[in-house]
C-alpha cells in the first residue's frame, strides 16, 4: 500500500529540526538581573498592543546562505507575529535607517524608542560545522533590558522553521497565546495539471498537499493521478485521511505523511467520502452511500466498529466533530434545503441549528470559543459565516467577492482557512474571525477543501 | 434474411481486403485501388463483384454479431462518441423528469442490444452548490439514472454509479450553459 503514497523526508527532517531546535534550547545567558517574569512581559501604551521592530538579524559569518538566513529569518519572524495581531508590528521598511546593532548587546535604544518601539528583536545567525546557530533577544525599548531570549541551533535547510519557533514561544510567553506558526495546511490542488487516465475526457488529477500556515514549503502527499479531496488532519498531524478516487471509486484513505505510508480503513466497502478525525484520533467520522443513500458514520481508525449515525432519506453529509468528540455537526437537507444540525455520537438530541437558504461544511471552533463556522448561500455564491453555539448568534465575515467554502479552524479558534474565487480560480485563503488579516495561502492551479493542523 | 445479408457483407469485406492486399503490390501508378467497402450504414453497399478466385475454400463466418459499427470500436472511441447519452438536471435536482425518462429508456434500448457492456454512470453538479454537499448530490443523480434503467430491464449488476460532485465539470463556463450541461448523470462503458 505504499507504492502511490510519498514518503517525506524532507519534511521528517524538518521537524527534526524543529524538535532538535528545542531540544538544543539553551538557558539564557545569565543576565545582570533576574526579573519576574511578569516583569519581563512587554508593554505598549494602556489599550494598545507593544510596538514591536524586527529588523533583519545580524549574520555573523558572511557566507551568502548566513546572510540570506538572516533576513529570511527577521522576515518571517514579523509576519507570524503580525498573523496573531498581539503586537502591532512596525513596518520594516522604516527602520531600515537605523543601524544594525554591532552586537546582540549593544542596541540604539534610543533610536528604537524615537521610532516607538516598545520592543525590538535583536538576532544573530552563525554558520557552524554543522549547519547554523541563530539567537534571538526580545529586548524592552523602555527599561532597555533583555525581555526574553532563546538561542537555536540546527540544520540551515529551512530557516523559516527557527522564525515559526520564536513567534509560536514569543507569544506563549508573552501573551499567554498558542501561536500557530508551526501549524500546517492541507488541501487538494489540480497544481499539476496532469490528466486522469482511463478516461476520455479532458480532467485534470487532484492530489493532497501540505503546506505550512502561511502557504511556504508545499509539499505533495499523494501521487496516484487520480482524483484526490477533502483532506483533514490527524490531530497529531501525522496523518491525513481523505477521498481518493484511485481506485475509480471513491473511498477514504489514511496517509502516514512522515511514514510514507497508507491505510485503507473503509476497504472497499461502498463510496466513502469526507474522513474527519474525532479530536483523541482514535475514530473516523465519514459519509458514505454504503446502504444506498447519503448517512454519516462514525468508525474506528482501523475500520472496525462501524456505526451509522443518520437514517434518513435526505441527504445527511459533511461530519464534523465537537472539541470532546461527544457530538457531530453535519449538513442535511431533511427539512428542504441543506441546513447545519448537531446531533450526539450516540444518535441522539438531534438539533437543526442553522437557518440559511443553503448552508454546509460545519466546522467546530477548539475551546474557549463555542463556535460553528460553515459555508452560507448569500447571492449566486457562498460565504463563509460564524454561528455562536451558546448565542445563537450568526455573523458574516466574507461578504459575496467571489465564492467563499470549505471553512476550517486553526487549532486557537482565532482564524480560519476557507476557498475562495476572489481572485480568479479557487484558491486557499486565511481570515482572523472578526473577517480582518485576509491572506492568500495557495496561487497556484486550483486549490481546495483546506484542513488546519492541530 | 439478415443474416444471409451479414453474410454476403463479411464476404464481401473480406473479398476487398484481400484485393486491396493484392493491389498494394502492384506498381503503385498502375491502376486504380478498388474502393474501401463500407459497412457502417444503414444501406446496404454495392457489393463487388465476386472476384474470378481460383480458390473455393468456403470463408468462415465470425460469429460476432456485425449490425453495426458500434460493437467493434475500442472502448475509448464508444465513449468518445458514446449511444449512451448523457441525462441533464433540473438545479439543486436528482429527479428525472419526463424527457429524461425517454433518454433513459433509448440508453436501455442500447444496452439490451449489448448485453455484454458493463457501464458505469457518473454523476455530476455544477458549480453552484458546496463542494462537499455536490458529492452527495452527485451519487443521487447517478443513482436516480441507474434505478430507472433497473426498471427497465436492465440487470443491476452491470451498471455502477460513481459521484464526482462539481470536481470535473465538462463545461468550465460560469453561465446558465455551462452549468446546465455540468448538471448531468454521464455514462461511461467500462467493459464490453
Amino acid at each position: 500500500m505504499t507504492n502511490s503514497c510519498y514518503p517525506l523526508p524532507a519534511l521528517a527532517a524538518l521537524l527534526i529540526v524543529a524538535s532538535a531546535a528545542v531540544i538544543a534550547q539553551q538557558p539564557a545567558p545569565p543576565q545582570g538581573q533576574q526579573p519576574t517574569s511578569v516583569e519581563l512581559r512587554l508593554t505598549g501604551d494602556p489599550g494598545s498592543p507593544p510596538r514591536l521592530a524586527v529588523p533583519d538579524l545580524l549574520a555573523l559569518t558572511p557566507d551568502r546562505e548566513t546572510q540570506e538566513a538572516a533576513r529570511t529569518i527577521s522576515e518571517v519572524l514579523w509576519d507570524d507575529l503580525n498573523f496573531e495581531r498581539e503586537f502591532a508590528l512596525i513596518p520594516r521598511d522604516t527602520y531600515k535607517s537605523i543601524p544594525a546593532a554591532g552586537s546582540i548587546d549593544a542596541v540604539p535604544f534610543d533610536r528604537w524608542r524615537e521610532l516607538g518601539a516598545d520592543g525590538v528583536i535583536i538576532g544573530t545567525v552563525q554558520k557552524t560545522p554543522t549547519g547554523i546557530r541563530i539567537e534571538m533577544r526580545l529586548y524592552n525599548v523602555r527599561a532597555r533590558q533583555s525581555a526574553y531570549n532563546r538561542e537555536y541551533t540546527g540544520s540551515a535547510a529551512n530557516p523559516r522553521v527557527y522564525a515559526h519557533t520564536m513567534a509560536d514561544e514569543l507569544h506563549e510567553s508573552q501573551r499567554g497565546l498558542r501561536g500557530v506558526a508551526r501549524t500546517k495546511l492541507t488541501f487538494a490542488s489540480d497544481r499539476n495539471r496532469e490528466p486522469v487516465l482511463n478516461t476520455v475526457e479532458k480532467r485534470d488529477v487532484k492530489e493532497i498537499y501540505v503546506a505550512d500556515y502561511d502557504g511556504a514549503n508545499p509539499r505533495r502527499i499523494t501521487i496516484n493521478r487520480n482524483l484526490n479531496i477533502t483532506p483533514s488532519w490527524s490531530p497529531d498531524g501525522r496523518s491525513i485521511a481523505y477521498t481518493s478516487y484511485r481506485s475509480g471509486m471513491p473511498d477514504i484513505l489514511i496517509s502516514n505523511i512522515y511514514a510514507g505510508t497508507m491505510e485503507s480503513p473503509s476497504k472497499g466497502a461502498g463510496q466513502n467520502f469526507l474522513p474527519v478525525f474525532s479530536p483523541d484520533g482514535t475514530r473516523l467520522a465519514f459519509m458514505s452511500t454504503r446502504d444506498g443513500n447519503s448517512e454519516i458514520y462514525i468508525m474506528n481508525r482501523d475500520g472496525s466498529n462501524i456505526m451509522r449515525l443518520t437514517n434518513n432519506p435526505a441527504i445527511d453529509v459533511t461530519p464534523t466533530w465537537s472539541p470532546t468528540g461527544a457530538q457531530i455537526a453535519f449538513t442535511s437537507e431533511r427539512r428542504g434545503q441543506p441546513q447545519i444540525f448537531t446531533v450526539n455520537i450516540d444518535g441522539t438530541g438531534l438539533r437543526q441549528i442553522s437557518f440559511e437558504s443553503y448552508a454546509d461544511r460545519p466546522t467546530w471552533s477548539p475551546a474557549p470559543h463555542n463556535e460553528i463556522a460553515f459555508a452560507a448561500r448569500t447571492g449566486p455564491g457562498f460565504d463563509i459565516k460564524i454561528l455562536g453555539i451558546a448565542s445563537g448568534e450568526t455573523r458574516q465575515i466574507t461578504f459575496g467577492e467571489g465564492t467563499n467554502e470549505s471553512p476550517a479552524w486553526s487549532p486557537n479558534g482565532r482564524h480560519l482557512a476557507f476557498s475562495s474565487t476572489r481572485a480568479g480560480r479557487t484558491q486557499v485563503f486565511t481570515v482572523d474571525r472578526d473577517g480582518r488579516n485576509l491572506r492568500q495561502i495557495t496561487k497556484d492551479g486550483n486549490n481546495t477543501t483546506p484542513n488546519w493542523s492541530q | 434474411m439478415t443474416r444471409k445479408m451479414n453474410a454476403l457483407m463479411v464476404l464481401a469485406m473480406l473479398v476487398a481486403m484481400v484485393v486491396g492486399a493484392c493491389a498494394k503490390k502492384t506498381p503503385p501508378v498502375a491502376r486504380p485501388m478498388p474502393p474501401p467497402a463500407v459497412t457502417n450504414t444503414g444501406t446496404l453497399p454495392p457489393a463487388p463483384p465476386p472476384p474470378p478466385s481460383p480458390v473455393s475454400e468456403p470463408v468462415p463466418v465470425p460469429p460476432m454479431p456485425v449490425e453495426d459499427a458500434i460493437g467493434s470500436k475500442s472502448l475509448d472511441d464508444l465513449n468518445r462518441d458514446s449511444p449512451l447519452k448523457p441525462l441533464f438536471f433540473d438545479v439543486d435536482s436528482a429527479d428525472v423528469n419526463t424527457e429524461g425518462q425517454q433518454l433513459l429508456q433509448a440508453n436501455a434500448a442500447v444496452l439490451k442490444k449489448f448485453p455484454a457492456w458493463q457501464v458505469t454512470i457518473e454523476g455530476h453538479c455544477d458549480e453552484r452548490g458546496t463542494a462537499e454537499y455536490n458529492l452527495a448530490l452527485g451519487e443521487r443523480r447517478a443513482l436516480a439514472a441507474r434505478t430507472y434503467l433497473v426498471s427497465l430491464g436492465i440487470p443491476a449488476d452491470k451498471v455502477k454509479t460513481v459521484s464526482y460532485g462539481k470536481e470535473f465539470p465538462f463545461d468550465a463556463g460560469k453561465d446558465d450553459s455551462a452549468w446546465s450541461k455540468n448538471r448531468r448523470a454521464h455514462f461511461v462503458i467500462t467493459a464490453k
